[in-house]
């Protein structure tokens, strides 16, 4: 059972001690990253994949529930440890969702696959706004759809205890649940991103600066609030371009003229 | 002198995840040497030298390139062992699928790379299966899922070879294969030791040259379509 994943801080960029010496993750828990282009973000979830021990650049060592990591002894028991999504990641399979689901459960021995694909497929059509069937081709995926299947697919058949984010604010998918989902399960979830309504889903932020680990800082109450309302915006935002796809216009009846920044924003939100 | 013997399926990320690994052996003061061997040109030798290391290319032109590799490597040894090297890394082009340059006492590492598609491990034939380090390339760009499958493909043809992941662009996971070098034995010289596969003939006329089809202009060894195949 993966309990909780430690960070013991190394050097940044100019070889000198980060300010955060320990940064720790339990089940359960989301962390983000946040911080410039360049600060190290991506460099840290290298390190978490690569389970550090003090070798790579940043010097850093990973613990797993307080242990070091054996990387010669434990290779089977962390083969399956840590999943990953990325902006980046597109699937190259010439293949149907059904039989490519079908393969990757058959790979990694799942019992019941006809089910468990069947719950892929519908998490991956409650996450992303264009449906896609069984018999859709993987390379004929949107990108939004592609983020959503990866996302249930590293929910439901990889199925690891880590998983860890790269960027995927831009992927028209809905965040809010897919982090519920991954979170739900125990999992312990690394976002990096540049989003404030990620960053604010997270418990807690490590914020990077230089290539090291710079500051903590919890979600706090008030940010929480914040976050409701960013939700409440982004449904809104969602609705209003539902609306304008379909055909609709809004304010063509009665004709009136709206200047006022304010009533422009309560009009549309009504929609 | 280690014997580091670099295969793959075109393009697949040989240079680049040999060019990350040598940085770090360089940076443990160990001297290598690099040599490419390909059929008709490369630019490989220039991204090598640009590491400061002596640098040798061999293109096999008309031959097929793991002949003209296995015909050479004395040669080749004699060359490194001359500049000095502790690690000779010896990078080939591998394109036939039946030629494996892989030698019994050396190291024999495998680059794949996962856009190749999951059916390609059992089509790339002994150049996977007989490799010590298999490593797997542009993980950073295919889905969890597709990198699993891959993955497990590659095991089923080769169960018993090392499995690396490597991204050849940030270079991740160069201090694993690195270490892999560290731990294999060096070797007490080249000649006597035995292929693990042995190669299929290539001397046909076509071989020496001719570019006519049909019968009456073969010659040598040929072997011809078995139609009844299949059905
Ligand atoms: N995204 C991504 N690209 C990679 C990776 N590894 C290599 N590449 C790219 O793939 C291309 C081919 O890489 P090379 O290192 O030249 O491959 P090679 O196997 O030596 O090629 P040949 O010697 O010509 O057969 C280059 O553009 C690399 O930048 C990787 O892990 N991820
Ligand atoms: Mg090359
Ligand atoms: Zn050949
Ligand atoms: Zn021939």
């Amino acid at each position: 059972m993966l309990d909780k994943i430690t960070i013991l801080g190394g050097l940044d960029k100019n070889g000198m001690p980060e300010k955060v010496q320990r940064l720790e993750i339990a089940a359960g828990e989301v962390l983000a990253a946040v911080g410039p282009t360049g600060s190290g973000k991506t460099q840290l979830i290298s390190d978490i994949e690569q389970y550090a021990e003090e070798e790579t650049l940043t010097g850093r060592s990973v613990l797993i529930n307080n242990q070091p990591v054996n990387k010669n002894k434990d290779k089977r028991s962390l083969r399956y440890l840590i999943a990953q999504v990325s902006q980046n990641m597109n699937f190259v399979i010439d293949m149907s969702i059904e039989e490519f689901l079908l393969m990757h459960a058959q790979v990694r021995g799942i019992r019941e696959p006809a089910r468990t694909i069947e719950e892929v497929l519908a998490i991956t059509n409650h996450l992303s706004g264009e449906p896609v069937t069984f018999s859709t081709n993987l390379t004929q995926l949107s990108g939004g759809q592609s983020r959503a299947l990866m996302v249930a697919d590293v929910a439901i058949i990889s199925n690891a205890p880590v998983v860890l984010i790269d960027e995927i604010e831009n992927a028209g998918i809905d965040r809010l649940q897919a982090l519920e989902i991954l979170t739900g399960q125990g999992k312990i979830v690394l976002v990096v991103s540049h989003d404030p309504t990620l960053m604010l889903m997270a418990g807690q932020r490590v914020v990077m600066k230089n290539g090291g680990m710079e500051k903590i800082c919890r979600t706090t109450p008030k940010e929480r609030k914040i976050l409701e309302d960013l939700v409440r915006v982004e449904k809104q935002v969602a609705g209003l371009r539902e609306h304008l796809r379909r055909g609709k216009s809004i304010g063509l009846d009665d004709n009136r003229e709206e200047d006022n920044e304010k009533e422009r924003l309560v009009l549309w939100q009504k929609f | 002198m280690r014997f580091v013997i670099v295969a793959g399926t075109p393009s697949s990320g040989k240079t680049s995840v040999m060019v990350h690994t040598i940085r770090h052996l360089l940076r443990s003061n160990l001297a290598v040497a690099a040599c490419k061997i390909d059929c008709l040109q490369t630019s490989d030798d220039a991204r090598y030298s640009r590491l400061g290391i002596p640098v040798a290319v061999g293109l096999s032109d008309y031959i097929c390139p793991d002949h003209f590799y296995v015909a050479n490597l004395e040669e080749i040894e004699t060359w490194a062992q001359g500049q000095k090297a502790d690690v000779l890394v010896l990078e080939t082009a591998g394109l036939c699928h039946r030629c494996a340059p892989a030698v019994y006492d050396c190291l024999s590492v495998c680059v794949i790379d996962n856009l190749v598609g999951v059916d390609t491990p059992r089509k790339v034939g002994p150049m996977l299966s007989s490799a010590d380090i298999v490593v797997i390339t542009k993980g950073d760009i295919v889905s969890q899922a597709e990198r699993e499958v891959f993955r497990y493909k590659v095991e089923m043809e080769n169960p018993q070879a090392r499995i690396l992941d490597f991204n050849g662009l940030t270079g991740q996971g160069a201090l694993a294969l690195k270490n892999e070098i560290l731990n294999c034995r060096p070797l007490e010289g080249i000649s006597g030791r035995e292929l693990r596969n042995p190669m299929p003939a290539a001397s046909c006329s076509y071989c020496a040259g001719e570019t006519i089809i049909g019968k009456s202009h073969q010659m040598g060894i040929i072997k011809k379509v078995d139609f009844g195949r299949g059905n």
